[in-house]
């Protein structure tokens, strides 16, 4: 693997830490695999809390990707993906340019970061 | 007084049994899935009834700790414009909720895979689901024995 794109950008909340990797050569028109990991509790709104309260849900609910504006890739994610959520697709490249990720979810989470797709 | 022998099961017959059972067990009509998950199904494929076949299921038949199960599912499909996957989906039998995931993907990807880590509250099937470019809808189900199940509920 080739040193994986890192984000730090800042949100609502503390920083969040996402990952976008990519395999180190990519071949123009073959499938390469894309990994997509981003720090994130993903509370499931079914658990309590020391004082039997129930944690509001908190989730990651949508994760795109566009290839230089075209979406290539969504996910809609529920309570039962584990925390810090990862998810692996393959993608087709036909030349440079640019893989764009998005996260959405409950309150107000958003995180986005883009990583440079350079096949031979 | 001994019991006449033919009215006695056999070993054979008895293990023959067992076997049924276990075979049943793995593979269950979409028939005998709970209400919530048959309705999850049914909102996912538009009311299509999936057929067995042409998808590939990748999990642990026995995990130890519920909280992140790395699933892979993979779906036969030349990933063309003609003919490829639109959406992937997982649902569970036992979670608080049947909905895992749905993925969508296109011809872009060029190979119909994904992979994700997910939770299992306790023992219990796993199903995932291919909706085609033609409409049709493929499936695959797993039994999965979580020993520490994920705390999803306590």
């Amino acid at each position: 693997m080739s040193e994986p794109a890192v984000s730090d950008a800042s949100s609502p909340r503390a920083p969040v830490r996402a990952l976008v990797t990519l395999p180190p050569q990519l071949r123009r028109g073959e499938p390469f695999e894309v990994r997509v990991l981003i720090a994130h509790p993903m509370e499931t709104g079914h658990r309590a809390d020391a004082q039997g309260r129930r944690v509001p849900r908190d989730i990651v609910r949508r994760i795109e990707c566009r290839l230089d504006g075209e979406l290539v890739f969504a996910a809609d994610l529920h309570p039962a993906v584990a925390a810090n959520p990862y998810v692996a697709f393959p993608l087709v490249a036909q030349g440079d340019g640019t893989l764009a990720v998005t996260w959405a979810g409950d309150r107000g989470f958003a995180h986005a970061m883009s990583v440079a797709v350079t096949p031979r | 007084m001994p019991i006449p022998r033919p009215f006695l099961p056999g070993r054979r017959t008895l293990l023959r049994a067992a076997g049924a059972g276990a075979a049943l067990a793995v593979v269950r009509p979409a028939a005998a899935l709970p209400e919530a998950m048959r309705a999850a199904i049914a909102a996912f494929t538009g009311g299509v009834v999936p057929r067995e076949g042409r998808v590939r299921l990748e999990l642990a038949e026995l995990v130890e700790n519920g909280n992140a199960v790395p699933v892979t599912v993979s779906v036969q499909s030349a990933m063309t414009e003609a003919e490829h996957v639109r959406r992937i989906a997982l649902f569970t039998e036992r979670n608080p909720e049947p909905g895992v995931a749905v993925f969508h993907l296109s011809p872009r990807n060029g190979r119909a895979v994904v992979s994700t880590r997910m939770r299992l509250a306790t023992s219990q099937q796993v199903v995932a689901l291919a909706m085609m470019s033609d409409g049709s809808c493929w499936m695959a189900s797993m039994e999965v024995v979580v020993t520490l199940a994920a705390c999803v509920e306590s």
